[in-house]
């Protein structure tokens, strides 16, 4: 049955941002010399390449670093794959062990996974409270141990929003001599990042850019070893021709999401802290997780006890709402969220709303109107 | 000692089964659920604490909840 009549509402932009305007534009006015290799002495190789200099410039403008310390990979997902193992591979001499919050992207666990099969490497996680965020004591112990060869720490949590305390984390890292990645995909083009970190990768299609495109900042003085076959080690490269129209793109719509940051983080978080006390306020036996204050600006996260996650979703589909979960019975592995795990919180009934400069405020109040009767409804049907 | 047993039930269904059961049990008393999805580890201690009961302890697939209110 279809409840829903009108244009769907999308919610999940911590899955991926729609396109922003300027993103459009830049990747149409891009496709005329994007095709080349930019690697090549010919005009039109030239071309390219002064595109593909124009648009890390504006990356490393953006983001406050050098653009000589700016790469492009094929997504955030490479990115972050590069930053983790490039980054261990490049301190061996230090030791062989991972440091990492236990509420890192699973594509950091999953880099950690092979480091422990083909380095003989080990990881260590450090938890987090019942908010979600790091215990920096366990934190500066594991960091101090012998043989740390990098810290990794998400900048604020995908799931929960809850930001993460990148800085003094970082200066415990300095003190200790082993360089920091931060996973800044759900804050970039969002809010601040603090500095600090010898590592950073972000995601263009959270931000509004397209998808595709992964940027790994390798700051200077930082040893960075390339983990895959290359005839650069020691600077990172893309596997393959880069989409340099998609890379031009999301150079753009970095800039601009930067500039209208601060104006949306004010306008998203009012919404959010409306999401937040109207779920609390209108259903029962609800948890609305992560930090109320020190989180990201766009995202909130809250789960609904004796609710199926899955169905909780379709109902919300039906009534014309994307949104996302990380219940167990949602996910390929049917294990619950390992972020709602290591903070304790509910996992079962989970829904994370994320919004974007598209969201109106009509939209929020919309699927505030509808959420109770869709988990009422699901609730009867089990008996509850 | 009430014995729910939801082997095999996944998620949402132990901690339902937990809740329907729970008024079964005096103050004081225990409920044991036995449960083996994964979630059941992370949702039944968080039941209790949403729901103001105590969590006991678990062994395996068996988790006690004592009812204290």
């Amino acid at each position: 049955m279809d409840v829903h009549a009108g244009k769907a509402t999308y919610l999940d932009a911590a899955t991926a941002a729609p396109l922003h305007p300027v993103a459009r534009e830049a990747f149409l006015a891009a496709l005329e010399d994007g095709w080349a290799d930019p690697d090549r002495l010919y005009t039109a190789g030239r071309r390219a390449g002064r595109l593909l200099d124009a648009a890390r410039a504006a990356t490393a403008e953006s983001l406050g670093v050098r653009a000589d310390e700016v790469s492009f990979t094929p997504s955030g997902t490479s990115a972050v794959h590069a930053a983790v193992l490039g980054g261990l591979a490049g301190r061996r001499r230090a030791g062989r062990t991972l440091v990492h919050s236990a509420i890192e992207h699973s594509a950091v666990l999953h880099a950690a996974t092979q480091h422990a099969a083909t380095q003989h490497g080990d990881a260590v996680a450090v938890g987090v409270d019942l908010l979600g965020r790091l215990d920096l004591d366990e934190w500066r112990r594991a960091v101090a141990a012998p043989g740390v060869a990098l810290a990794s720490l998400i900048s604020a949590s995908h799931e929960v929003g809850t930001v993460q305390p990148v800085a003094t984390a970082a200066r415990v890292c300095a003190e200790a001599g082993v360089p920091l990645y931060v996973d800044a995909a759900q804050s970039i083009g969002h809010a601040p990042v603090p500095p600090g970190w010898s590592l950073l990768t972000a995601s263009a299609h959270k931000w509004g850019g397209p998808p595709g495109v992964g940027v790994l900042v390798v700051r200077k003085g930082t040893r960075w070893l390339a983990p895959y076959p290359g005839d650069d080690l020691y600077r990172p490269r893309p596997q393959g021709a880069l989409d340099l129209p998609a890379v031009v793109a999301a150079a753009a719509s970095l800039r601009a999401a930067t500039g209208e940051a601060a104006a949306e983080a004010v306008r998203l978080a009012a919404l959010v802290d409306r999401i937040r006390a109207t779920v609390a306020a209108t259903v029962p036996d609800v948890e609305v997780v992560g930090d109320p204050v020190e989180r990201l600006p766009h995202l909130v996260t809250f789960s609904c006890l004796y609710v199926d996650g899955e169905a909780l979703l379709h109902a919300l589909d039906r009534h014309g709402f994307a949104v996302s979960s990380g219940s167990s019975c949602t996910a390929s592995t049917l294990r619950p969220s390992h972020v709602l795990e290591a903070m304790g919180v509910l996992s079962h009934g989970n829904v994370r709303v994320s919004l974007h400069r598209g969201t109106k405020e009509a939209d929020v109040d919309r699927f505030l109107a509808v959420l109770p009767g869709a988990v009422a409804d699901i609730r009867k049907e089990a008996g509850m | 000692v009430i014995v729910v047993d939801c082997l095999g039930q996944r998620c949402p269904l132990p901690v339902i089964a937990l809740a329907r059961r729970i008024g079964d049990a005096g103050i004081g008393e225990v409920v044991r659920v036995l449960a083996d999805d994964p979630a059941a580890a992370n949702d039944i201690p968080a039941w209790c604490r949403m729901k103001g009961q105590e969590f006991v302890g678990f062994d395996g697939t068996a988790f006690e909840v004592r009812r204290v209110s």
